[in-house]
């Protein structure tokens, strides 16, 4: 996970609650946030992938992008997104990532437009706790005049993920069943009003929602009343995302890295990756015609050793090919995976590599992304 | 009762004779929370005290077993290493980790008893 920041640390409005829910509180991003509750990391995570899991993101960046008219704002976010924000439909969400000169990422973040049409020209942006400083001033740096980013600190967010989420939300919120995955819509959970997306890093279906800051304990205490539900904390978060083969900033993505290394060219959309208009466009546009250098891999360790961030990858003759970039513990798989960047040569899946672990190579080999299969609602 | 000594890196050593049980304690593996792997030494390997003999891996990060004292393996644990979450179940007892032939029990003056380690966890 990110280097924690120096200074006091901030907490969630939640606070309280993970302390009455047996937490283990520790510094995350600048935040006191629980790496697990009375359950623990593993429990939490197969209960997440089994039934529902509740996590407190408040941590993370919420912030509006205001503008006249979507086609203003919209062409002021694509000034620095690599996604096609254009043709973004109302209630709908978008993945991207905020680039640099170099296309380097700044940050990854998700988008939505808002489906009220009485919002026309606002974008809601979702943004890494560790990187929301950079990425506000970032962004407010970059705006016309007629575009504003307003942060929105008195909103919390927390993630319902699993496969009983939407089962869970539906005794509250007929409406937030109907979405489809990516799609997103104010609604009414009981008596409070919530913006509710069904989207999460977990890889399963579930939702992410968005509350006042002074409702959330009661909100959150609603979502924990049901049987189907248990707290889970930032180690299952961890581990969730990496089985479902997601990118965490720090991790997989830095300023040093674009998103064509990264494996999320899906997430640029075809007019953009034509036309470019974003940082570094350049580079990303050669990378995309050409290959990238290098690129990220999904890698399964033969034994049971975990092999952990910073291990160094191997090839079968012992030159150093990259570096993993997230590594441990699958619960679900029932053993070590890990994600990391490998030459590009390297990168096919079934090609064997070493990991350097605690001074011996240990076997291991090049796999397809996601470890575990991505159940997102989708409509048919 | 065998003679029980702690360290301050949340070793336990159970004395018998010239025989060391060691394993970590039942506080270290509340710690690490859910063990999913551990790494153990050959048997026959020559070791100093506070050498980094075995491996513990919890979910969420790797933490290395240090030698209470020196000595040589004579043992380790096959049914830990078949399964690891063994240490959160019995830490203290059927999660021994190995066995060491102490090779100066005088070392053992050095560590602390139950009181002490109970004392020293309460403190940190």
């Amino acid at each position: 996970m990110s280097a924690d920041t120096a200074g006091p640390l901030k907490r969630t409005p939640l606070y309280d609650l993970h302390c009455e829910l047996g937490a283990k509180m520790v510094p995350f991003a600048g935040y006191e946030m629980p790496v697990q509750y009375q359950l623990g990391i593993l429990k939490e995570h197969q209960h997440t992938r089994a039934r529902a899991g509740l996590f407190d993101v408040s941590h993370m960046g919420q912030a509006y992008l205001i503008g006249p008219d979507h086609q203003t704002t919209a062409a002021a976010l694509e000034a620095l997104v690599p996604a096609d924000i254009l043709n973004l439909k109302p209630g709908m969400q978008r993945y991207t990532q905020l680039l640099n000169s170099e296309g380097g990422i700044v940050d990854d973040l998700m988008v939505t437009r808002p489906a009220d049409s009485a919002e026309d020209g606002k974008l809601l942006l979702v943004v890494n706790a560790s990187r929301k400083e950079v990425d506000y001033e970032y962004i407010s740096g970059r705006l016309p005049a007629s575009v504003r980013l307003e942060p929105q600190p008195d909103r919390a967010l927390l993630a319902l993920q699993g496969p009983e989420a939407a089962a869970v939300l539906a005794k509250h919120c007929a409406d937030a069943v109907a979405l489809g995955f990516m799609a997103a819509r104010p609604a009414s959970v009981g008596p409070f009003a919530c913006h509710i997306s069904r989207s999460g890093y977990t890889g399963e279906d579930g939702f992410e929602i968005s509350v006042a800051a002074d409702q959330v304990v009661d909100f959150a205490r609603l979502l924990l009343a049901d049987e189907a539900v248990q707290p889970a904390g930032l180690g299952a978060r961890d581990s969730l995302r990496l089985e479902a083969g997601l990118c965490l900033y720090g991790h997989e993505l830095d300023e040093m890295t674009t998103p064509v290394e990264a494996g999320l060219v899906w997430s640029i959309q075809k007019r953009r990756r034509e036309e470019g208009g974003f940082p570094g466009a350049e580079r990303i546009q050669r990378e995309l015609r050409e290959g990238p250098k290098r690129l990220r891999v999904g890698i399964k360790p033969e034994g049971r050793a975990p092999a952990r961030d910073g291990t160094e990858i191997l090839d079968t003759s012992g030159a150093r090919i990259g570096v993993i970039t997230s590594g441990g513990f699958g619960p679900t798989v029932n053993g070590p995976i890990a994600m990391g960047y490998v030459e590009t040569s390297f990168a096919k899946p079934g090609t064997p590599v070493q990991l350097m672990v605690r001074g011996k190579a240990l076997p291991a080999q090049i796999v397809d992304l996601p470890f575990v299969p991505h159940r997102y609602f989708r409509k048919t | 009762m065998a003679l029980e000594r702690f360290t301050e890196d949340h070793e336990y050593i159970r004395v018998d004779g010239d025989i060391g049980t060691v394993g970590i304690t039942h506080h270290a593996q509340e710690q690490l929370g859910d063990v999913v792997f551990v790494e153990l030494p050959e048997a026959g390997r020559v070791v100093n005290q506070k050498d980094a003999v075995a491996v513990v891996e919890s979910v969420k990060a790797a933490s290395d077993v240090f030698a209470p004292v020196s000595g040589e393996v004579v043992e380790v644990n096959a049914e830990l290493a078949a399964n690891p979450a063994l240490v959160n179940e019995d830490a203290e007892g059927k999660a021994w980790f190995f066995k060491l032939r102490i090779t100066d029990k005088s070392q053992l003056d050095g560590l602390m008893d139950r009181a002490a380690y109970e004392e020293f966890v309460k403190q940190s």
